[in-house]
């Protein structure tokens, strides 16, 4: 009874993507990884001017965005968040935001560390 | 009924229509997320702190004479590009493992396993490299940082590669039939884990500067 109670749940929780749409994902984990390097390589390695100006303002932003795209994709496809059940997604979503808040949180406490402790010339 | 019930055993169902062992296993995956965050995070506020060199990113100076920067995107890109390569090469190994082609499974599984410990490989070559231009574990900021959180991740991914091989044993002794494929998959989960975080370290450590 049990079996045949939680069966079709699993069986739903199963339906994966192919190899055709990993093939796609992958492709474009490559691109967007080319697209990082490449930013990197026309702000630091060439003159600033042109394209370089340009995206010297933002390249960290624009970093972060590219590799945001990339850890979701795995995530959905790969690890197959989008296919299983939603309550992997809250336990791994959850984890991400208290990762965040970890991150967050470190940084504010250096940020006003280094604001407001004294020195190590004004200690002496 | 029987059956019904060995086959109830062999999933181990919660009441959550979730096979145990796969909750258990993104449970796992969720405190890593916050150990990596807290690497993450320290790397973070001590970037560029350092009072003396190796800076990781632009020329420093070594009693007076100018150094290269201590990353080298180039091999790092490399690295990254083989990781990727297995986490895809890994959901292959796993399409073949549940449709029972054996052929597929072992194959996708053996260039998954050789992508990872090249990925190793690569990084005990970069530590090694470091080493021998002087960045030593204590010698800055920089140095402690980088370390503590690439090596943390490098230990990851040779405990992944462990995982690996042992499934890659018992797909090889023919034990790892269609309905045993959830072995597989919660290997591959780790090791998709092990990519996304890399996904982060990557820009965070190697492309930012």
């Amino acid at each position: 009874m049990t079996a045949t109670a939680h069966a079709p749940a699993h069986a739903e929780g199963h339906a994966h993507p192919t190899w055709q749409t990993y093939t796609k994902v992958a492709l474009i984990l490559f691109a967007l990884t080319a697209l990082e390097v490449g930013a990197y390589e026309v702000v630091h390695r060439h003159s600033p001017a042109g394209f370089a100006a340009v995206l010297e303002p933002i390249v960290v932003e624009v970093l972060l965005f590219l590799s945001a795209i990339k850890f979701a994709l795995v995530a959905m496809f790969y690890m197959h968040l989008k296919s299983d059940g939603k309550l992997l997604t809250t336990i791994f979503s959850f984890s991400l935001l208290l990762a965040a808040v970890i991150i967050g949180a470190l940084m504010i406490i250096f940020y006003y560390l280094y604001q407001h402790a004294p020195t190590v010339n004004q200690l002496k | 009924m029987a059956t019904a019930h060995a086959h109830a055993d062999d999933h181990h169902y919660t009441a959550t229509g979730i096979d145990n062992r796969k909750l258990a296993i993104w449970t796992f995956i969720g405190s890593e997320c916050m150990f990596f965050a807290s690497l993450i995070g320290t790397y973070l506020v001590y970037k560029g702190r350092d009072v003396v060199g190796p800076k990781p990113h632009g020329e420093w100076l070594l009693n007076g004479v100018a150094q290269e920067q201590m990353l080298e995107i180039p091999l790092v890109t490399f690295g990254t590009a083989l990781l990727l390569f297995s986490s895809f090469f890994v959901v292959l190994a796993l399409n073949g493992a549940q449709k029972g082609n054996r052929k597929q499974l072992i194959g996708w599984l053996l260039a998954t396993i050789v992508c990872g410990v090249f990925f190793v490989g690569m990084q005990v070559y970069e530590f090694n490299h470091f080493a021998h231009r002087g960045m030593g574990y204590t010698t800055n900021l920089f140095s402690s940082t980088f370390y503590t959180l690439t090596g943390f991740h490098g230990t990851h991914v040779t405990l992944g590669l462990v995982w690996l091989v042992s499934v890659l044993v018992v797909a090889l002794r023919g034990k790892l039939p269609p309905e045993k494929a959830l072995n597989l998959e919660m290997a591959a989960l780790y090791w998709h884990f092990v990519d996304v975080v890399w996904i982060v370290i990557f820009p965070v450590v190697y492309l930012i500067r």
